[in-house]
């Protein structure tokens, strides 16, 4: 052992002023991205399901596409073409959110799809029959239902993303993992603080799949 | 916009355009990275899809047993492998662990990335194995036991051969995900895909035309993995049995 | 044969067997009865240590099933045991699900396994059906295939857990053939069942078991005339009355 561990330059004034902002950054970026991926998710999920070519044919396309590229490649392409379409560079941050938002849109429109499918047919029969329009019948029968029975599933993606916000490295936006990167090259402790970086990551995701879990069980028993 | 799919017969050092498009022993065109840059990239997936299939099984069954210091051992290899972000996991095994153990530093980077890779990936693999392993009827782990086998030889013949085939689908959406999950191994200068990509597009302003093949690859590389793995799986059908995936 | 002295367990703090004892002799057919939770189940498969039990002691053989020294592996390869839903092994062809354990838990030879094998499920009227997988077969045929598997262990006694009650009706028949069959050779058994119509051909005893309890362990013969318990005598009104 050549190399002794020391945390002693880890103090609460060092994170405040160079971990906090990422780690903000980060959670900024999960929820975004979930929630936009969420809504744009569901939306895409009623084009493949709409059963009407000319909207299921583009949105399986674009779902299959994105799902078989490497997140980090997807990251470097909207960097690169979000400035050559708009005209005008985007700040690394803003071009994360964007692109995260889109990607994950693909990643939730397969559990939201899942989730539709899921409910049986029986309950969209009943809702036609009490007078419901379509609208209606996804409104107040069938999303609902299909967001319940999915919401542990759309949480577990959500971890996942939530780990994924640190490939945002590629073009250096300043997210958790840059905040304990940059503590590091500062200090000269580029161990200590990829540990810290590690178990900070661990905790979080750790904490949320507990949570998922509980939710699991506790949805599975009212069903 | 137009595209000029020249770029790749230029030379990496001069610019210059080299006629054929392959370099030969003095000079190295965009096309000869590109393709080294893809081997590399197969060499890491396929490596550590080796790492990820031996600890994802061997963690998986230890789950599955009825010793509870070996569930717990599983389990938490699981929850620990899973809960990093697969970056943070390769910053690990490339910055600190050889920093820790001196006697890792003689390990090429090239190998640390494959295990961290395969690792992260056990962790998912060994929860399908469990899953698979679980779905199988109580009764089938007792009638075996009724008929005098060992819990090994349990395991053996009866509870894996048809876990395998309940985990192939799950097994084969994670190893095209280990494909696409190689591209981190950019961030420790591994020159795969990814690097090759932002590099290329750094020296040549090329970017559009390096970025459609190299996602080109990705998707070839991973719809190969694909076709090879349903293959497998139509080999090992049983008749009369239908395995139910989620 | 199979000794059964105060036997007790429990799931977490609930009691499923208490204190159940009984004899089965060299040759006995004992047919176990009772409504559904009475523990019939889970204590036939007390008796080859599939299940543990906290209290009291089980010799088949005279060898303790609850000793840890015992080879539970070498004590199981000589009980044969038949599964409600017949666990055959179906990534195997029939064959190779009645060779497996032969060969790799009996160390018999290959082909000695096959023509065992073959033998009985000759017997059980199966032999066509040796290259096919369990899925393309019937319930009725699958649960005469899972007997000959038991059988070709050459099983000093056997003992059956519910072997009809996952069939259709029109299949029941066929496996009760075999077990009949099989009794009319001196074989020892213990079966659970509610086929009580098979218990009235061949059963010596009957043993009548209610939340956890034996309630009654009579002859046969008595325990139609009339059950001396007013649980037995319900549960055989019940049964008997379609």
């Amino acid at each position: 052992m050549t190399l002794a561990l020391d945390f002693s330059f880890l103090t609460l004034d060092v994170l405040a002023r160079y971990v906090i902002k990422g780690l903000f950054f980060s959670i900024e970026l999960t929820l975004v991205a979930m929630l936009g991926g969420i809504l744009l998710g569901t939306a895409l999920a009623l084009m493949r399901l709409s059963g009407v070519i000319w909207l299921s044919w583009p949105a399986a396309l674009y779902v299959n596409a994105m799902r078989s590229i490497p997140l980090v490649m997807v990251i470097l392409w909207f960097f690169l073409l979000i400035p050559l379409l708009t005209g005008k560079p985007l700040g690394a941050e803003l071009s994360a959110m964007i692109t995260f938002t889109l990607f994950e849109a693909a990643y939730y429109s397969e559990i939201m799809r899942a989730g539709i499918q899921s409910i049986p047919k029986g309950q969209i029969y009943a809702s036609y029959a009490l007078g419901m329009n379509y609208a209606q019948t996804l409104r107040y029968i069938v999303l609902p239902q299909a967001f319940r029975n999915m919401l542990p599933v759309l949480l577990t993606q959500t971890i996942i993303l939530f780990q994924d916000t640190s490939l945002v490295y590629a073009i250096g936006a300043y997210d958790l993992l840059k905040g304990f990167e940059v503590v590091g090259k500062n200090f000269n402790r580029p161990v200590e603080t990829y540990l810290v970086a590690a178990l900070i990551y661990f905790v979080i995701s750790y904490t949320l799949s507990r949570y998922v879990r509980r939710l699991q069980t506790r949805l599975a028993v009212i069903r | 916009m137009d595209l000029d799919w020249r770029v790749f017969c230029r030379d990496t050092i001069d610019g210059e355009f080299v006629r054929g498009c392959l370099g030969d022993a003095e000079r190295i065109t965009y096309l000869d990275w590109l393709l080294s840059a893809w081997g590399w990239t197969l060499s890491v997936a396929a490596l550590a899809w080796i790492v990820a299939i031996a600890a994802g099984a061997v963690v998986g069954v230890l789950r599955t047993t009825p010793h509870r210091p070996l569930v717990i051992l599983g389990n938490a290899w699981t929850e620990l492998f899973r809960n990093i972000p697969v970056l943070v996991q390769v910053f690990l095994w490339y910055h600190v662990i050889p920093a820790l153990f001196p006697l890792l530093r003689a390990i090429p980077s090239f190998l640390l990335v494959v295990v961290a890779l395969g690792l992260y990936t056990s962790a998912r693999i060994s929860e399908q194995v469990r899953a698979g392993i679980q779905s199988i009827p109580q009764g089938q782990r007792l009638a075996a036991l009724a008929l005098g086998f060992t819990l090994p030889q349990v395991y053996r013949h009866v509870l894996l051969p048809q876990a395998w085939r309940i985990v192939l689908p799950p097994l084969t959406s994670e190893s095209m995900n280990i494909i696409k999950n190689s591209s981190v191994a950019f961030a420790v200068s591994i020159p795969e895909l990814t690097l090759f990509a932002l590099q290329a597009q750094e020296e040549t302003a090329r970017g559009i035309e390096i970025y459609l093949i190299v996602t080109g690859l990705y998707f070839f590389s991973a719809l190969l993995v694909n076709r090879i793995l349903h293959i497998v799986e139509m080999r090992l059908r049983i008749p009369g049995l239908i395995v139910v995936t989620k | 044969m199979i000794e059964i002295d105060r036997v007790s367990k429990w799931y977490g703090s609930f009691q499923v067997l208490s204190d159940c004892s009984t004899h089965i002799g060299k040759g006995e057919v004992v047919v176990v009865c009772g409504p559904s939770g009475s523990g019939k189940s889970t204590l036939i498969k007390c008796v080859n240590a599939l299940e543990p039990f906290q209290k009291g002691e089980i010799r088949v053989n005279g060898i303790s099933v609850s000793d840890p020294k015992t080879n539970l592996s070498q004590l199981r390869a000589h009980v044969g045991m038949v599964f409600q839903h017949f666990e055959l092994f179906p990534h195997m062809t029939i064959c190779d699900n009645l060779c497996i354990a032969q060969v790799k838990v009996l160390g018999r030879l290959r082909e000695e396994a096959m023509e065992r094998g073959l033998r009985l499920l000759d017997r059980v009227g199966l032999k066509a059906h040796a290259h096919k997988y369990p899925g393309q077969l019937s319930g009725g045929q699958q649960q005469r295939v899972a007997i000959a598997r038991a059988l070709a262990m050459d099983p000093i006694c056997m003992l059956f857990d519910e072997p009809t009650s996952a069939l259709d009706p029109e299949m029941i028949n066929e496996v009760l053939d075999v077990m009949v069959e099989l009794a009319s050779e001196g074989m020892t058994m213990m079966v659970v069942t509610h086929e009580m119509g098979f218990a009235r051909k061949v059963a010596h005893r009957v043993i009548f078991m209610d939340q956890g309890r034996i309630v009654e362990d009579t002859p046969k013969e008595a325990f139609f005339a009339m059950p001396r318990s007013e649980r037995a005598q319900a549960f055989l009104a019940k049964i008997l009355s379609h």
